[in-house]
């Protein structure tokens, strides 16, 4: 049996009908990232002093990753363009390269960007230990400059059996270089690039340590925000490229063959998805990355 | 909303995030002083401009075209 209205326009709502359910779809996206980004702000503006970390993303990476989805975006409508002016090959080739990013973004976030935050560590000390790791923290001159409190202490754990072995009664930490000159003005600032842990090994006693974890989703609301979202877009972004793979695979010639408009009210609907995933990622740059 | 007037909203989007990122390199590079920052604002707003180009380019190629969705 047929589906009809996949190429002519409904007399009713004068669409076809993938067009109608895109937007239905995307209606309720809008709804699951909004309240997702609405967590966001309220954690944010709820956060303790000093709980809220500042430039632990790498600027660069992000702003490359942004500039790969707003290309993908151009290629896929160049190539809904092509197919609309009967140029197959020429839709071949762009869809090759929206698929090419997508996973090129999912690459650099799988391979680079998460397990870094995996592989670091911070040590959460308690409110009456803060005073004993003065010299790591720096919190005298910051409360005189009016800068939030520090009350973890970061880097590369030395010592990762002394997570499970009750006996060991120290955190061995590569400190992050912050930690080592901590009243430097030019830490006073977030820095916005990757720098690596230093050779300096604090030793911390594990009584004044609330929490010590790595920068996954369990460590703190913010990396809990930051790992549902982007994961969440991840995933989208996933699903677009299977989708786009599915439409650049010969089996889709043969839809061109039979009726080209068909196919490209496919690639027009699955555009429209790939822009709103890119258009979040738009929002989740800047709100992570930079603010 | 056709394809075609989403990608119009989403390029002005881009730009304006390509020229919020170039702000905030200059913003950054005022402080810091470090001329990584202001590579990064030169680039953001090369970005930008690049963007306005392709979004008036790409009215053009579709008037031209006639593609109405």
């Amino acid at each position: 049996m047929e589906i009809p209205y996949t190429i002519s326009t409904r007399p009713d709502t004068g669409l076809w009908n993938a067009k109608v359910g895109i937007w239905l779809f995307l209606a309720s996206e809008v709804m699951l990232f909004g309240g997702l980004f609405s967590a966001y702000i309220f954690l944010r503006l709820d956060a303790l002093p000093g709980e809220w970390p500042h430039g632990l993303l790498n600027v660069p990476v992000g702003a490359m990753n942004t500039a790969i989805l707003i290309i993908s975006s151009v290629t896929v409508v160049l190539a809904w363009a092509a197919l609309k002016m009967r140029r197959y090959r020429a839709y071949w080739w762009y869809m090759l390269v929206t698929i090419l990013c997508g996973i090129i973004f999912l690459v650099v976030k799988l391979t680079y960007e998460w397990p870094q935050k995996f592989e670091h560590y911070g040590a959460k000390l308690k409110p009456e230990a803060l005073a004993k790791y003065e010299k790591y923290l720096g919190n005298e001159r910051r409360t005189e400059k009016g800068l939030e409190p520090r009350v973890e202490i970061t880097g590369h754990l030395e010592n990762h059996e002394a997570l499970a072995d009750p006996n060991i009664k120290e955190f061995e930490i590569g400190l992050d270089p912050v930690y080592v000159e901590p009243n430097n003005p030019a830490n006073d600032r977030p820095h916005f690039f990757y720098v690596p842990p230093t050779d300096h090994v604090a030793k911390i006693d594990k009584e004044d340590v609330e929490r010590n974890t790595s920068f996954g989703p369990w460590h703190n609301q913010y990396f809990a925000t930051y790992f549902t979202i982007t994961g969440l877009h991840g995933l989208h972004v996933l699903g677009g490229v299977l989708v786009f793979t599915y439409m650049w695979l010969p089996v889709s010639k043969k839809v061109y063959q039979r009726n080209p408009e068909h196919l490209a009210n496919r690639v027009e609907v699955s555009g429209l998805f790939w822009h709103f995933v890119d258009l979040i990622w738009i929002f989740v740059f800047p709100l992570f990355y930079l603010l | 909303m056709s394809l075609k007037a989403f990608h119009f909203v989403f390029i002005f989007l881009s730009t304006a995030v390509a020229i919020a990122l170039g702000a905030w390199c200059v913003a950054i590079d005022m402080i810091e002083g470090e001329s990584i920052y202001l590579a990064g604002a030169i680039a953001s707003f090369a970005c930008a401009l690049a963007l306005i180009i392709y979004g008036v380019w790409f009215y053009r190629k579709m008037k031209r075209l006639g593609i109405i969705t």
